[in-house]
């Protein structure tokens, strides 16, 4: 049997997985259980990403009803768990309790002590003048579609506001 | 596109002349941010458009910045798929944006390709990667130990590009990054270690399991997910939240530094109790590299730690730690296509290998008996 990740090694770790309602089988090679935090006997030396991963899977299945998904670039927790890459810097706010509780766990902190981002330019004097504000614009529409496919209404007048604005 | 290698600042290969301290262990030192862009989604998750617009960005910044204005941009996913090896080969562009593994979820065999507007600016000590997993990773190489050095300048550089495109950051998560293991620093600190006498005294073990109790990870020669050839080890910092960069680096060159002291010691041992076999085994491999008609990549990294070993321990004199280094990343395959002008099979690949050894030996190496 094949792994059901990645389709080239044999399946070694069988699972059970149990989200909401529905009851899943998993067939996963070493490697790819060992990626997912689930640990063999021969599995290699632990990554934090995989207590990590782990760690999302366990909240995931605890949450009833629809996982939560992010309003601006619409990556849900799901794919998050799916993946373990957030889809943009809003998602760190749309998963807010799950991420504290991972960082906690993968880096025993959850407060960043160090260099501090510098102070954006003011607006108009920006090193990247009027292309940045185009850019911006796009960026920020691209932002509101997402929104609005979301129907997460709230941000999206918040985007108009700040299209208008730059416009 | 054409990668032309002249055009690129000492190739992006300054680390390999040996200034730093431990020069003859210590091959490299380096230092990794990873930023991303404010109001851009992260490269994974973003559409075209978006990541085109980060290059543009990128591109319209760079020739104001100091340290990075005379930097050559590759863009990377207009490359040959061996140019992109090529470049993965000298460190300066991960599997991941060089495109070498399919992507995830795509059938075996898929053609891989590099990520739309995926690129580097390179100079000599630095690679600026842009659209990998994050928008940007900066690396910064230095030759030999020095860590403090390359975070001193990843700072400054950083500073410069920081203010000139708005970084994505959170008040309490700080730098925010795709993968949230990257999370608050983005930094990576790592150096690459050439370790023979511990993986010879059956030490190595306890050393690496060492590193995890502080927090701290190893990995081969091409960074996650790479096996260990040639007794080359990258150690590196695991955790990148909740401890100052500084921190974090003063802690790895802490435990590098009692690394380095173990190996010496290992070494020592090794000539003391099996001092004539070690150098029988040495000049072997040396005699094999001199004059070897064919060598697999595997076969030469291993022989080329054997005389890097003598070489160390002075039992070859006349070779210098330039031209070992050299030796390392030259005679990879996508190295020896770039010099044959041309694809080469595994077994042709093989036959070059052993030519450009010889060569650079019998050109370069002094060696007295």
């Amino acid at each position: 049997m094949l792994c059901d990740q990645c389709r080239e090694r044999d399946a070694v770790v069988h699972l059970t997985q149990i989200v909401g309602q529905s009851v899943a089988q998993v067939h996963l090679c070493e490697r790819c259980a060992a990626e997912r935090g689930i640990e063999t006997t021969v599995s290699e030396p632990k990554h934090p990403l995989g207590d990590f991963l782990q760690a999302v899977q366990q909240q995931a299945s605890q949450l009833p009803g629809d996982l939560p998904r992010c309003a601006y670039c619409g990556t849900s927790l799901q794919e998050f768990r799916a993946s373990g890459r957030l889809g943009c810097a809003h998602c760190y706010a749309a998963f807010d309790q799950s991420l504290r509780e991972l960082l906690r766990r993968v880096h025993g902190a959850t407060r960043h002590v160090g260099w501090r981002p510098t102070a954006p330019a003011a607006e108009g004097s920006s090193a990247l003048g009027e292309l940045d504000r185009v850019s911006r614009v796009e960026a920020l529409r691209e932002e509101l579609a997402r929104a609005v496919a979301a129907e997460a209404f709230e941000s999206a007048a918040a985007l108009r506001d700040q299209i208008r604005a730059l416009e | 596109m054409t990668l032309d290698l002249s055009l690129l600042p000492d190739g992006g290969l300054q680390w390999l002349a040996p200034a730093g301290e431990h020069a003859a262990i210590v091959l490299s030192s380096r230092i990794r941010l990873a930023r991303n862009l404010a109001g851009f989604a992260f490269p994974p998750r973003a559409r075209e458009g978006e990541r085109l617009r980060v290059l543009q960005a990128v591109r319209q910044v760079v020739p104001g910045l100091e340290g990075l204005r005379d930097g050559v941009l590759v863009r990377v996913d207009e490359c040959t798929a061996a140019e992109r090896l090529l470049l993965h080969e000298r460190h300066l562009v991960s599997r991941e944006l060089a495109g070498l593994d399919a992507a995830p979820g795509a059938a075996p065999g898929a053609p891989t390709g590099a990520p739309t507007a995926g690129a580097v600016v390179v100079t000599g000590d630095v690679g600026l990667m842009v659209n990998e997993e994050d928008h940007l990773r900066l690396q910064v190489f230095r030759s030999g130990f020095d860590l403090e050095g390359a975070l001193r300048y990843a700072e400054r550089l950083d500073r410069g590009l920081g203010t000139a495109i708005p970084y994505a950051s959170h008040p309490e998560f700080g730098f925010l990054t795709s993968c949230p293991t990257n999370t608050g620093t983005g930094l990576r600190a790592s150096v690459l270690i050439h370790l023979p006498g511990l993986v010879l005294t059956q030490e190595i073990g306890k050393v690496l399991q060492g590193l995890q109790h502080m927090g701290l990870t190893h990995r081969g020669l091409y960074g996650e997910g790479s096996e260990v050839l040639g007794n080359l080890f990258q150690i590196s910092n695991q955790t990148t939240l909740g401890r100052a960069e500084g921190e974090l680096v003063d802690q790895l060159a802490r435990v590098v530094r009692r690394v380095i002291e173990r190996e010496e010691e290992a070494r020592r041992v090794l000539c003391r109790e099996a001092g004539y076999i070690i150098e029988d085994k040495l000049w072997r491999a040396y005699g094999t590299l001199r004059h070897a008609r064919s060598l697999s990549g595997e076969e030469a990294m291993q022989l080329l730690s054997g005389v890097r070993l003598a070489a160390s321990l002075q039992l070859v004199t006349g070779l210098g730690v330039y031209t070992l280094n050299k030796l390392l990343i030259f005679s990879q395959t996508a190295h020896l296509m770039h010099a044959a002008g041309r694809p080469l099979t595994e077994s042709e690949a093989s036959v070059a290998r052993a030519r450009y050894v010889r060569s650079v030996l019998a050109a370069e190496a002094k060696i007295t008996d």
